[in-house]
């Protein structure tokens, strides 16, 4: 059909047509606009938390009093240890995905499955972690009690050092039962009952003349603010109404409910990112073993999968130093 | 693709491993400050932010550059891809940032300085 070809007289020069002028292939540049606009999205989770904390700025709760667990450590006061353990993870399976891209690029089959199976190795580990982590922040560790205002007071004995509402709390015959939607109305649940009641805090936090009231408020040595006893007992029978334990999107034993809610939203929103790298890598990994790549004679499926992995890896830097570190 | 398999045949593997050898130090050196706190860096600011905080970030842009130079391999693609990454997320994220923070920043000043109750 010679009459229906259109000659423009620019063939062969910039603007003919079949440029590349970025060099790189359309599936690589999709991933490069995938990972800008989710860049964007991890952008705006965090600079929410940033605008969140700065609000609260004199209240937020202190990062390395909240994430002190470690391992078969139990009790022992160990801040940032296990994050940074991830944190190592996390670099590490992205250096072991490098070279699985750095060895298909010379078209080593076996290199680059032993790579690709590391890397998958050590996104389940942090997968892993991320759920110990949660389960710590979750469960908590001391308790404390939420006042009608919704601020969250805490308890210290003489020497400063936190005390778990179960050494406090002097048990009474529980009359509470929890209240279940079959009971009642059926709407009408509730979530969980904690372990001890109000009554039973206030009557223990009376008895025991050494323990005092830490409130959340941050003063200027950025510690919190610790009352007298008198201002303790004051504040707590006038002001507490309940007790929380752990962590949840209502109400956390740490601080403002924004805290856990962005913890829960962001470290998930990444873990989700993290859970379907794991799983786009184990596609890739057996189509490797398949030899798909072997067939085509380039990996560069590896190279993109990488590109989205290494992202994850990116992310997590900036998580880390926004939760745990500043 | 052809374009640069002739740059990708010998192997990267030294700049690989020097690379996680940087990013293991710098997460080093933020964990260690993160759990020694030194006064001195905590208690001056700069720019409204205490100087620990400063380092933090920047050590983190650091390894940023790192993963995204070095192991996204940005160092390799042409200008043009780099500049069309690396300015769009810069400019967005900057007057993201800039907009929040001085919100947040306002309302804490109201919550403080008004007349309204919440410590109760």
């Amino acid at each position: 059909m010679e009459a229906t070809v259109v000659r423009t007289g620019t063939e062969g020069k910039t603007w003919g047509g079949g440029n590349e002028p970025l060099k790189a292939s359309y599936g690589k540049l999709m991933m490069w606009f995938f990972i800008v606009s989710d860049a964007l999205t991890f952008s705006g989770f965090l600079a929410a938390y940033g605008f969140s904390r700065f609000k609260f700025l004199d209240s937020w709760p202190i990062a390395d009093e909240v994430f002190n667990h470690f391992p078969f450590l139990h009790g022992v006061d160990a801040p940032m240890y296990y994050v940074a353990l991830m944190t190592f993870i996390l670099i590490f399976s992205s250096v072991t995905m490098v070279l699985a891209v750095d060895a298909g690029h010379q078209l080593k089959k076996g290199k680059v499955t032993f790579y690709m199976f590391l890397t998958i190795i050590g996104g389940v580990i942090f997968l892993g972690s991320q759920a110990w982590e949660w389960k710590n922040f979750i469960n908590g560790t001391y308790g404390a009690v939420y006042t009608e205002g919704g601020n969250i007071l805490q308890f210290i004995d003489g020497e400063g050092h936190r005390v778990a509402l179960a050494d406090i709390a002097v048990p009474e015959a529980s009359e509470r039962v929890e209240h279940e939607a079959r009971s009642g109305v059926w709407f009408e649940s509730e979530r969980y009952l904690p372990s001890y009641s109000i009554e039973e805090v206030k009557a223990g936090f009376a008895n025991n003349s050494d323990l005092l009231i830490r409130t959340q408020m941050m003063n200027a040595e950025g510690e919190k603010t610790i009352l007298s006893r008198e201002e303790s007992i004051a504040k707590l029978d006038a002001e507490a109404i309940g007790v929380v334990e752990g962590a949840n999107l209502t109400r956390n034993e740490y601080g403002p409910p924004l805290f856990a809610d962005f913890f829960f939203f962001i470290t998930g929103f990444h873990g989700f990112h993290v859970f379907s790298g794991v799983l786009i890598n184990i596609i890739i990994f057996f189509n490797v073993i398949l030899g798909t790549y072997e067939r085509r004679k380039n990996y560069e499926m590896v190279e993109k999968v990488g590109l989205y992995w290494h992202f994850v890896d990116l992310v997590w830097v900036f998580v880390f130093t926004f939760f745990y570190l500043v | 693709m052809a374009h640069d398999t002739a740059h990708h045949q010998e192997s990267n593997t030294k700049r690989i491993w020097t690379v996680f050898v940087i990013l293991s130090i710098v997460t080093l050196i933020e964990v260690v400050l993160g759990i020694l706190k030194p006064d001195l860096l905590t208690g001056t600011s700069f720019l409204s932010m205490s100087l620990l905080n400063w380092i933090f970030i920047i050590l983190t842009l650091y390894k940023a550059y790192y993963i995204t130079w070095s192991f996204m391999h940005l160092e390799g693609e042409t200008k043009g891809l780099r500049r069309a990454i690396v300015w769009t997320a810069v400019f967005l994220i900057s007057y993201l940032i800039f907009i929040l923070l001085t919100e947040g920043d306002y309302i804490y000043e109201v919550f403080k300085a008004n007349h309204v109750a919440w410590d109760f």
